[in-house]
């Protein structure tokens, strides 16, 4: 049984009028020592999952409503707010978007770090703030015994998101959640906390599910990959497999709108159109408005999901074809 | 030999900070500190580096944005930095800049109509509004829009959709020279591989020159003639493209492009 289980995750919003899904369907596992990229444009649902799967959705009008999600054979869904809070921050942490935000500014870094080791583990505040010290040197930051003591605002946006790390890590979580974790940072930090979050992982084991928009960063950092389109896992495989056959029409065309640095190339292979709008309701596949392949099969019956090849699925009626 | 449209000789823009130095005197953090660069008729070029370098300080300050500190910039010959609002005035509409935030750069209380038509009544473009709806319907198309959307308000729009309107509105003064700081970074990559074909042809249909801001080294390679790499305000690297990337000569550039995440496509992956 794999650490994380999502099965058939349904998320709808609730408007004056109606449900609106956002999220439809959405299935997969996450091992330990593993690493699951999510990716996919604005508003295809990544974040939502993620929210989803740390109990984050709280009040708010967007609510689960199917589906299952198990971690290390609990059924989240089921969990009380008390058990629920003494598993969240402990053996599932989650890092967030943005550094500047997610840090408390009126409290210390190191005071935020003990908290949350003292809320989960019963520790003295003195051994918490050793263990505080030893995390902040082990994402690498300078000077630890004296940077604990720094207010977020004296750190840099690369040096916060370490911070998060480190919080995240301070209970040793087995699944990391990051959402975005290098998306407001410069190439070169991100470099530093991509390399940073994979030494930490083969040092202890923790299975990740990291959600990007970028398939740079996936492509580079994952050992498999969901490829989301508005709510849906449109593809699905093993990094490797990914890349060396894209098969659903979407995932060919997010790979051909990014231009490359290490070749020219005269005019991008843009997707025509934009994502549908939520209060857009549609027949038949959510992709076929913009897709080169479509036909009338495409307008009227939605495609299920099909494994093409053995860890390698899709949700396309003419999946692994060419426009020729 | 004829000018080149823009030429920067040396230019600094520095800030008076809060903070106080140890023995009293004032901070200054040194944003531009010594650029200098041409820009031929026609030509992009691309100027990158990260977050802090001083890169948009740089299109600020050649939008009068930023007061500089010292240092000349020339367009087509004529000095313009140290030129009074009121002269500084018809030069505005040939040097024209596009924002990054579709969000806050069109006024949310003005149709569409009146931020496209604003402009050509300030330059003397046109006098009826008849006229400037005309024009305005073919500047809206030749950016992909329907011009029926001209008496619609902002909000109606998506992210990528506010950024057509963007630039029909810098497009519609037919400028020479546009300054785009960060104009994709705002839209998701489906919509903004469309929006820089979209900005590529209009460049090539309208012979203007561009110079072209952004932190992202793929889409400044696919935009630009020639790149220059700022760190710390200063350009450490200055080139055509083909040699920055293929062969970049400073650590700096090569640090930067040695950061960026690829993608190995196909079976050799």
């Amino acid at each position: 049984m794999a650490l994380l289980e999502v099965e058939n995750l349904e998320i709808a919003v609730s408007t004056q009028r109606n449900l609106l899904p956002v999220v439809q369907g959405v299935s997969f596992t996450v091992d330990e020592n593993e690493t699951l990229g999510i990716v996919g444009e604005s508003g295809c649902g990544k974040s939502l999952t993620s929210l989803a799967i740390m109990g984050l959705l709280g009040t708010s009008p967007v609510r689960i409503t199917g589906g299952s999600i198990h971690f290390d054979g609990m059924n989240l869904l089921a969990l009380s707010e008390r058990e629920r809070r003494a598993i969240m921050g402990n053996r599932m942490a989650m890092i967030f978007q943005e550094p500047m935000t997610s840090l408390n500014p009126v409290y210390r870094i190191g005071d935020q770090i003990v908290e949350n080791l003292r809320q989960h583990q019963n520790l003295s505040h003195a051994a918490a703030r050793d263990r505080s010290v030893e995390l902040l040197s082990l994402v690498r930051i300078p000077d630890p015994s004296e940077r604990i003591d720094s207010f977020p605002h004296q750190m840099s946006g690369g040096q916060r998101q370490r911070v998060m790390i480190a919080m995240a890590l301070s209970c040793d979580p087995k699944l990391l959640i990051a959402d975005e974790p290098t998306t407001a940072l410069d190439v070169t930090v991100q470099k530093e906390v991509l390399d940073l979050m994979a030494d930490l992982q083969s040092r202890m084991g923790t299975a990740i599910v990291l959600i990007s928009h970028d398939l740079g960063v996936i492509a580079e950092t994952c050992d498999k990959v969901a490829v989301m389109y508005r709510g849906k896992i449109a593809e699905a495989a093993s990094t490797a497999d990914l890349f060396a056959e894209l098969l659903h029409p979407y995932t060919r065309g997010l790979l051909n709108s990014i231009p490359v640095v290490d070749r020219d190339v005269e005019w991008l292979e843009a997707i025509p159109g934009r994502v549908p709008t939520l209060e857009e309701t549609l027949t038949g596949c959510a992709f076929q408005p913009r897709c080169e392949l479509a036909t009338e099969l495409c307008a009227c019956e939605a495609p299920q999901t099909t494994q093409f090849k053995p860890g390698h699925s899709v949700q396309c009626h003419f999946a692994g074809q060419d426009r020729s | 030999m004829t000018d080149p449209l823009l030429r920067l000789v040396d230019l600094k823009t520095h800030f008076q900070t809060k903070g106080v130095g140890l023995f009293g005197e004032k901070k200054v953090l040194k944003a531009v500190d010594g650029v200098s660069f041409d820009i031929a008729q026609g030509e992009v070029l691309g100027l990158v580096g990260e977050s802090g370098c001083g890169k948009s300080t740089v299109g600020r300050t050649l939008t009068h944005l930023e007061k500089t500190t010292s240092g000349q910039a020339f367009f087509e010959g004529r000095e313009f930095l140290s030129m009074t609002p009121h002269k500084f005035r018809p030069l505005r509409r040939e040097i024209q800049m596009i924002f990054q935030d579709p969000f806050a750069s069109l006024n949310p209380r003005l149709k569409i109509e009146q931020t496209l038509g604003e402009p050509l009544f300030i330059h003397g473009l046109c006098k009826t509004w008849n006229e400037a709806r005309s024009k305005i319907a073919a500047t809206l198309e030749r950016v992909g829009m329907d011009p029926k959307i001209m008496s619609r308000h902002p909000h109606e729009f998506s992210g990528g959709q506010r950024q057509r309107i963007g630039i029909a509105r810098v497009m519609i003064l037919q400028p020479k020279l546009v300054i785009a700081d960060e104009a994709v970074s705002a839209l998701d990559v489906s919509i903004q591989a469309q929006f820089l074909n979209l900005i590529k042809k209009l460049q090539r249909d309208s012979g203007m020159s561009m110079l072209f801001i952004s932190h992202d080294l793929g889409v400044v390679r696919h935009i630009s003639d020639r790149v220059a790499v700022m760190l710390a305000g200063k350009i450490v690297e200055i080139g055509d493209k083909h040699q920055i990337f293929e062969a970049p000569q400073h650590e700096y550039t090569r640090k930067l492009l040695n950061s960026i995440p690829r993608i190995a496509i196909g079976k050799e992956a």
